[in-house]
């Protein structure tokens, strides 16, 4: 406590100095260095009954989410809290939120030569974040941050050793659990003199991270203590790199895995190729039984400690992104995803006056091999799995996108996409039928001016599944720098039952000035990653209108 | 409690003073990755005195990828007009990190590209969504920010940066 009087007492002293001329200069030269960063948000949501498409009434009407980050910084010293209010959390959002307000995120920290220290709240995330990972998404509420202490020490050059403890936010409470992490970090070029110069880069990683959790269950024997260690390669040469990394974690019975005492795993490979015009990464990930949280108790995004990344193309076309998009299953899948992307000149025959770029993705995930042991009475280590085989399809994508540049004033991009979507493990709807579908994507873009542009969309979305076939339409128009307006319409045009031949429209318009930003939105909107006029946020399904206020400072 | 009170008050009456004493910021001392993997760390973002644009985008942002698109077709004119260098930061994730270098480098980008995994230089800056950009001075103040991107924004921007250049105040 000491240490917050200290600061508060120094951030005083312009008060007194105020009185005390000659000591003005000096503190002077502290605040001058001083300086504060920030950004503020407001998202209000009206909402409305709409009984075409079953948006459900809000008893409230109206419905808030807000925050403003304040950073301060002066040298080697940095502090900053957030505060949040959910008055209450807008739809969509995970209810804990609802009715809370107040200073969520607070910290202090220092530098001082090879050492730093952080403490209060703290995002980190070691390697590719497969033992551990906090880290925040606001706009899906997303926040494992943890509260503790943190510190990292630059023991020579090129290693860094990283020791953490804390609890994890969960809302606006913490994890019962307790969170120890240790992680190290060597540059080999960095390290040794003998390497500085050598074309070959290598990075080397290891990590432990061990949760504790008392043990309250009267049916089991559960582990307090709960470690996973993990250990991970980079190579970069020129135009290559390969990247792998592999966690182990030690049986951790739980929600999510029916509490089975079966040891976890999980293995990430990467390797890239690229030079100019042309890149190709190719990954796979095998992660089985690795869902790691600091509330064994604990699911949906509740307080993970690591994170598994999603192996499959991040798209941002509407009904790409928002009807039919891969979430990773934590308790186990096999993922392969290849990532192509090729220029055609200028001057060639595919490549035209502007030349053309085309990007291919082709990604798959499936279920691990699983044997079920039936031993629920004996050693409970539930099912065994075959590495090198697969199991049951989860996803697949196969997509091609051409970027083309017409004249000086149209572009073209456009899309296909075929798509292969397990509903049933997805989304959790037991016996759903696997969606197979086409889309096909245009999106066509003619500047008027240097300011005023019009872009539009055509989607179309075509399966004999699930709700059926969609087409979206977007229209936008902008006036740079400032001003936008869009109208986009989602059309679910292809569904067997007539009356949910719905129409979402939607329109907007949004004022942009520095670093403020205001966008108004009337109509109906769906679930999913929202882009238009320019940003990409993610939104939940509603009627009514929305009004949103961001600021950066 | 009594930490955040603290921390609070202490923040609140710094604010107070400090707006009174700020300029418009330097760039904050963050840890990033460059695109062969190793550390580099933000504060050390350098261009000789001539103006700095920073860049927040990902590979999964279509408005980004238009803008950073559209500037890189007259890069070359601008840096040999202006001196100025444009640092792009990626905020792609593990999910998607791998793809930057081969973005990066198949589209013939000559910008200084960063990836920010983890967003704790986004957070320094205070940036909410992405595309955010920041203007840079020569004397390595932050002197202008925007949020989004339209069409023909880019030339908003070089004219500012023939403003900095010509010593004129912006705001």
């Amino acid at each position: 406590m000491k240490f917050f009087k200290v600061i508060f007492l120094l951030s005083l002293l312009p008060l007194i100095a105020t009185n005390k001329i000659q000591a003005q200069s000096a503190i002077d030269k502290v605040l001058n260095k001083g300086e504060i960063r920030g950004n503020f948000q407001i998202e209000a949501q009206y909402y409305v009954e709409d009984s075409i498409t079953g948006a459900q009434e809000v008893p409230e009407d109206l419905r808030s989410n807000a925050f403003l980050n304040l950073i301060y910084t002066n040298g080697d010293f940095s502090a900053g809290i957030r505060y949040e209010s959910y008055l209450n959390a807008l739809l969509g959002y995970p209810e804990g939120y609802n009715n809370n307000t107040g200073i969520a995120y607070r910290f202090a920290s220092f530098t001082q030569d090879k050492l730093s220290v952080t403490i209060g709240n703290f995002y980190e995330q070691f390697g590719n974040g497969l033992v551990l990972r906090t880290y925040e998404e606001r706009g899906l509420g997303y926040d494992n941050a943890l509260d503790g202490i943190r510190v990292k020490y630059k023991v020579a050059k090129g290693l860094t050793f990283t020791g953490l403890i804390g609890k994890q936010r969960i809302f606006f409470e913490l994890s019962e659990g307790i969170v120890r992490g240790f992680n190290a970090e060597l540059d080999l070029n960095s390290a040794f003199e003998s390497l500085k110069e050598s074309k070959t880069r290598v990075l080397l990683g290891a990590s432990v991270v061990s949760k504790f959790q008392p043990d309250q269950d009267s049916r089991f024997n559960l582990p307090e203590n709960v470690a996973t260690v993990g250990g991970r390669i980079n190579i970069h040469r020129g135009k290559f790199s390969v990247d792998a990394e592999y966690a182990y974690k030690a049986n951790d019975p739980s929600t999510d895995n029916g509490f089975i005492y079966k040891n976890g795993e999980a293995l990430f490979l990467q390797t890239a190729y690229s030079q100019k015009g042309f890149g190709l990464v190719l990954s796979a990930k095998r992660n089985d039984n690795m869902s790691f949280r600091s509330d064994r108790s604990e699911g949906l995004q509740n307080l993970l400690i690591n994170y598994l990344p999603a192996l499959t193309k991040q798209h941002t076309y509407n009904l790409l992104a928002t009807l039919y998009p891969y979430a990773v299953q934590l308790n186990g899948e096999v993922a392969f995803q290849a990532d192509l992307i090729y220029k055609f000149k200028k001057g060639t025959i595919l490549g035209g006056k502007y030349g053309m770029d085309i990007q291919i993705n082709y990604a798959t995930a499936n279920n691990i091999d699983t044997t079920i042991l039936n031993d629920e009475t004996g050693s409970r280590l539930g099912y065994e799995s075959d590495y090198f085989k697969i199991g049951e399809v989860y996803f697949k994508d196969f997509n091609a996108t051409l970027t083309k540049k017409f004249s000086s004033k149209t572009k073209g991009r456009f899309t296909y996409a075929n798509l292969v979507y397990n509903q049933d493990i997805i989304e959790g709807k037991p016996g759903a039928a696997t969606v197979f579908s086409n889309v096909g994507i245009a999106d066509i873009t003619y500047k008027f001016n240097r300011k005023s542009s019009i872009r539009t969309e055509a989607q179309f979305l075509i399966t004999d599944q699930d709700q059926g076939d969609w087409a979206t339409f977007l229209l936008e128009y902008s006036y740079a720098p400032h001003w936008f307006v869009a109208v986009i319409d989602q059309y679910n045009f292809g569904n067997d039952d007539s009356e949910k031949q719905i129409h979402y429209l939607n329109g907007s318009v949004g004022y942009n000035d520095k670093g403020t930003r205001i966008a108004l939105n009337v109509g109906r909107q769906r679930a999913g990653i929202f882009c238009v006029g320019g940003v990409c946020r993610v939104v939940p399904a509603s009627t009514g209108a929305y009004l949103s206020v961001t600021s950066s400072f | 409690m009594k930490f955040t009170k603290y921390l609070f008050l202490s923040l609140a009456v710094t604010f107070t003073f400090s707006l009174f004493s700020q300029d418009n910021g330097t760039i904050p001392s963050a840890d990033v990755k460059k695109l062969d993997g190793t550390t580099f760390n933000t504060s050390d973002i350098d261009n000789k005195g001539k103006p700095i644009i920073i860049n927040f985008w990902a590979t999964w942002c279509s408005p980004c990828k238009r803008e950073l698109n559209n500037i890189a077709e007259m890069y070359d004119e601008w840096v040999e007009d202006t001196g100025v260098k444009l640092v792009a930061i990626s905020i792609d994730d593990t999910r998607n990190m791998a793809k930057v270098a081969p973005y990066v480098n198949g589209k013939g980008w000559e910008y200084d590209v960063y990836i920010d995994p983890n967003g704790d230089f986004k957070r320094a800056l205070g940036v909410n969504n992405v595309p955010h950009t920041f203007l840079v001075d020569g004397n390595g103040k932050i002197v202008w920010q925007h949020n989004s991107y339209s069409e023909g924004d880019e030339y908003e921007l070089i004219e500012l940066v023939e403003k900095l250049n010509a010593g004129e105040k912006i705001n």
